[in-house]
């Protein structure tokens, strides 16, 4: 599975796109090439919970604040519902 | 969703959270880090 | 500070930009992309700038110092739309045009490397012949330039020489390789050292005159670009210190490269600053270049967005660092910010070492430096191509970190944002973006007092050379000098 750290919604969408459908760019590598691969931003929910607390506030927290961390979240969820992922 | 024994791949931003940081927290939540990367876009 | 070391001082900087829409071509994104399919090159020739837009516009402004950069905040969006003329010249520099700039690359040529169309160079002659930081020897080096046919020949060969053009698609001239089998010697590496050389001499020489210092007690020139000069042996030799100093007339210098991605600059003005305080030197230049790589590096959202491309500014700096006159903003060497090995890459800790260390060190708080500058990206050129405000995010950062350590309450980030940061007004020259570009206003503020303390704080992408995995980062406080006393020395 891949675990995003992207900082936006939409480069979030991007990212989430790439590794499950393909390039929505068409511009790289993956163009046309679909991994399917189950994809989460490291700041969602559902993986927060699993991190250790001090680790989470180490590496993440301060991010967390700064960005907008609830549309992140919901673009790549809504990537994951656009094809077909079992939350 | 369970992260506990899954091989992951870390794709972070250095204006995010860097790759290094994800492989921390995925390594903190019981996974295997296959790929870790950062990406720099200024 | 101890009485056995002396106080370094910011003496002075400026900056230079050269408005090269004829060279967005030749940036690494727009040259792949027109490689995979020509009709690119036409569709990037549709949204090249007049040097006049250029010219008007007002992070361009910002940049030179016609304008303080807080000023954009007021400013309708998008600033490309603004109508107000502009001029050349701006407190710190100024903006040259293509044409000009070209003729300012042979010159800078020792290799005759770089020809020029007959009838391009009269007319750039005549331009540059106007310049105030040229001289009749300078124009010399122009040569007489050669018939258009032998430019087109050179270009059409099997080790092709780069075809040289305006933004309107006139051939001007060509950039040979100086060697058919040397990658590190090709066409167009050579044209991304060169514009790097040409920029930070102009940048250089824009100092040295307009701050009436005299080369000649210049011994030594830092420069901090990311370009690589070598050959293939020796891919990234570099000292393209020694080539700048050279063509400044700092006959008594001798310089080197201090390399650190985007973090160049900031650990380039530490080590000046450590010479000159140690009394090895008593002034210490330092120089950076532009990134010819990055010309037209988000075009593709501006395409998309049917806006300008906005990144057809090439950007030099030169900065000089003194003994202690009394007047200019002290370095406090004593509150340096590193980013160390053991740090690890978590954004916290990252600024935690930028910030929070020196600044505890002095015992001062977040709010005790009046503005910080940090990585100062124009946004208008990263945000249609997905890439954030980069400024924001970073003084977001700041703000988030001082709520953390509660110095300030939450509600307040907005506002620490906007009064101790700044909106981004630089060309995304890579290290030229990095905490310098506000470095011209902060040494006018900091000399007449608007301003007590500026911090400027660098990261560098180390991890892209894929050597290491970690980024890197440094950061330096200014302070207003109060001395002005028996240490004073004429200006």
């Amino acid at each position: 599975m891949v675990l995003l750290g992207t900082p936006n919604a939409e480069s979030s969408r991007l990212y989430a796109l790439t590794v499950t459908e393909g390039d929505p760019s068409w511009a790289g590598a993956l163009a046309g090439v679909a991994l399917g691969l189950p994809v989460y931003h490291v700041m969602e929910e559902a993986v927060k919970t699993q991190v250790a607390p001090e680790v989470y506030e180490e590496h993440v927290a301060l991010m967390e604040m700064v960005l907008e961390a609830g549309d992140i979240a919901q673009a790549v969820q809504e990537v994951r519902v656009q094809t077909g992922q079992s939350d | 969703m369970k992260l506990q024994g899954k091989k992951v791949i870390a794709l972070g931003e250095r204006d995010g959270v860097q790759g290094s940081a994800i492989a921390a927290c995925a390594h903190s939540a019981g996974a295997d880090v296959v790929l870790q990367t950062t990406y720099c876009f200024v | 500070m101890t009485q056995t070391l002396e106080q370094p001082v910011i003496r002075g900087v400026r900056f230079f930009l050269a408005h090269t829409p004829g060279l967005v071509r030749y940036g690494s994104k727009p040259s792949r992309d027109i490689a995979r399919d020509v009709t690119i090159a036409d569709a990037i020739a549709a949204h090249l700038r007049s040097y006049e837009a250029a010219l008007a516009y007002p992070p361009n402004r910002a940049f030179l110092g016609h304008i303080h950069p807080d000023t954009l905040a007021a400013m309708p969006q998008p600033w490309f739309t603004s109508t107000a003329p502009g001029t050349r010249w701006g407190a710190h520099g100024e903006i040259m045009p293509e044409e000009e700039f070209y003729g300012v690359l042979k010159i800078c040529d020792v290799f005759d490397l770089v020809h020029l169309e007959a009838g391009f160079v009269e007319e750039a002659r005549a331009a540059l012949s106007l310049h105030p930081l040229l001289t009749p020897a300078d124009l010399e080096r122009l040569g007489t330039g050669l018939p258009e046919a032998d430019i087109v020949t050179q270009c059409g060969r099997s080790t092709p020489a780069l075809p040289l053009y305006l933004r309107n698609g006139r051939l001007i001239g060509c950039m040979q390789a100086a060697d058919e089998e040397d990658a590190s010697l090709a066409a167009d590496v050579l044209l991304e050292n060169l514009t790097c050389k040409a920029s930070a001499v102009m940048a250089m020489r824009t100092l040295l005159v307009q701050e009436q210092l005299d080369p000649l007690t210049l011994p030594y020139v830092l420069n901090s670009g990311e370009e690589a000069v070598g050959d293939r042996y020796q891919r990234g030799g570099g000292n393209l210190a020694k080539a700048v100093a050279e063509m400044c007339g700092c006959q008594a210098a001798t310089g080197v490269d201090i390399k650190g991605f985007c973090c160049g600059p900031v650990h380039a003005l530490t080590v000046a600053g450590s010479l000159v305080s140690a009394r090895v030197f008593s002034q210490v230049a330092v120089v950076g270049g532009c990134a010819l790589a990055k010309l037209g590096m988000k075009y593709r959202g501006h395409l998309q967005h049917d806006q300008p491309i906005l990144e057809d500014v090439l950007a030099a700096v030169a900065i000089v660092v003194s003994a202690d006159d009394g007047v200019s903003p002290r370095l406090r060497l004593d509150a340096l910010g590193r980013h160390t090995v053991a740090a690890g890459s978590s954004q916290k800790a990252i600024f935690e070492h930028l910030v929070s260390q020196p600044l505890e060190r002095l015992g001062l708080r977040f709010t005790d430096v009046d503005k910080y500058a940090t990585e100062l990206h124009n946004p208008e050129v990263t945000e249609p191509a997905g890439s954030g405000n980069v400024p924001q995010l970073n003084y977001r950062v700041i703000a988030g970190l001082a709520a953390m350590r509660k110095e300030i309450m939450p509600a307040q980030v907005p506002a620490f944002v906007a009064t101790h940061g700044m909106p981004g007004f630089s060309p995304t020259q890579g290290h030229i973006a990095s905490a310098v570009p506000f470095l011209g206003h902060a040494v006018d503020s900091l000399r007449d007092g608007s301003l007590q303390r500026v911090m400027l704080l660098a990261k560098g992408s180390l991890f892209l050379g894929r050597m290491t995995q970690m980024a890197d980062g440094m950061s330096l406080l200014l302070e207003r000098n109060t001395a002005g006393s028996s240490e004073e020395k004429k200006r």
